[in-house]
């Protein structure tokens, strides 16, 4: 979290929103402990990160939509991903579970 | 009045121990109680029973220095689920004494400081023990290693590590003899099998039993082959996290023969 908080300051001294994802839960192998968070403005500019850069790229979309108001905070997860070409997911074979929520507390 | 999120900033940022329980699963999702080593708290989760719990169970975590999701009854009751909360520790950075302001110390503190230690340098002689060898250290100590751990030693807990690189039973002898009461978690000793040898007849003079001599590495680190100082610093913090995740690494005191 320490890391990221320097963008989150500069964030809110123009009063941007900020979204921020946290891991809370893994299963088998994941890249990141629980407590490795994420932070996204409402331009989508990016602190910190959540994986080895596997779903970084859908949690600014979550992240965007959630300071949107097109959806609640809550728990996002990913798993695993084949060779769909589209699926994001994490390489190595495990599943993390992110926490999404607004910085309003 | 501070944010909870301020509060929790800027305890992070001072390096103060903190606890950030969310509720993620339940009726006030997003819900918050910060929670300080002290027991004071900051917020809510929405029901006073499960904020005592819950602040409970953080202060245990903090200790452990571990984050998870734990689950609770709507009045923090264990073994039910109807609540997610996700307690994000912040716990002290675990604690590096190394005793011995030689070459090997520069490596090993730098190597200490990248794994996120707090480094400590201690040597009694001045002349070596000096902040311009040693910029990366948090503390440089002149002063003998059993008086520093009489002071400090208290504090020394399963995430920390003694690492004696001094290679002198003049200072070797005192570093492990003050060490070996505290609940350190790594206590390693440089020096050739010979040198330990020596250093073993040395410690039982001091009144140290074989089992106690048993939570000594030495020589210290894992065995990898490695001769500069660089390289044996990494087999000693190697050596650490291997000891802390209990993984099976083939450890230099626990074979036979030449150790480079």
């Amino acid at each position: 979290m320490n890391e990221i908080f320097e963008d989150i300051e500069r964030w809110r001294a123009v009063d941007q929103r900020v979204a921020i994802a946290r891991v809370v839960d893994i299963e088998g192998s994941g890249p990141r402990d629980p407590g490795a968070a994420m932070a996204v403005n409402s331009l989508g500019e990016v602190a910190g990160s959540v994986s080895g850069g596997c779903v970084e790229g859908a949690v600014v979309g979550e992240a965007l939509e959630l300071l949107e108001g097109r959806r609640k905070a809550g728990i996002t997860s990913f798993g695993y991903s084949d060779d769909e070409a589209f699926a994001v997911g994490l390489t190595c074979g495990g599943t993390i579970h992110l926490f999404i929520e607004e910085l309003d507390w | 009045m501070t944010s909870i999120y301020e509060r929790f900033r800027d305890l992070i940022r001072a390096e103060v121990p903190v606890a950030l329980a969310t509720l993620i699963e339940g009726p006030e999702v997003g819900a918050k109680l910060l929670v300080e080593e002290s027991g004071s708290t900051l917020g809510g989760l929405g029901n006073e029973q499960l904020d005592r719990v819950v602040g409970r169970d953080s202060i245990a975590m903090l200790d452990a220095g571990m984050s998870e999701v734990r689950h609770y009854g709507p009045e923090g009751e264990a073994r039910q689920h109807d609540l997610s909360v996700f307690i994000e520790c912040h716990a002290r950075r675990p604690h590096m004494v190394i005793f011995g302001a030689v070459d090997f110390t520069r490596a090993l503190a730098s190597q200490g400081k990248l794994l996120g230690f707090r480094v400590t340098v201690c040597d009694a002689r001045e002349v070596f023990a000096t902040r311009r060898r040693f910029p990366m250290a948090d503390e440089v100590v002149v002063d003998w290693p059993d008086r520093l751990l009489e002071r400090i030693g208290s504090d020394l807990g399963p995430r920390d590590a003694v690492c004696v690189l001094t290679h002198d039973a003049k200072f070797d002898v005192p570093a492990i003899v003050g060490a070996l009461p505290t609940r350190v978690g790594y206590l390693g000793a440089m020096g050739s099998r010979q040198t330990h040898e020596k250093r073993i007849k040395r410690l039982i003079e001091e009144g140290v039993t074989i089992e106690q001599m048993e939570r000594v590495r030495s020589p210290i680190g894992l065995d990898i082959g490695g001769r500069t100082p660089e390289e044996t610093a990494v087999s000693i913090v190697a050596e650490i996290i291997a000891m802390r995740t209990g993984r099976n690494a083939p450890s230099l005191s626990e074979g036979q023969g030449s150790i480079h």
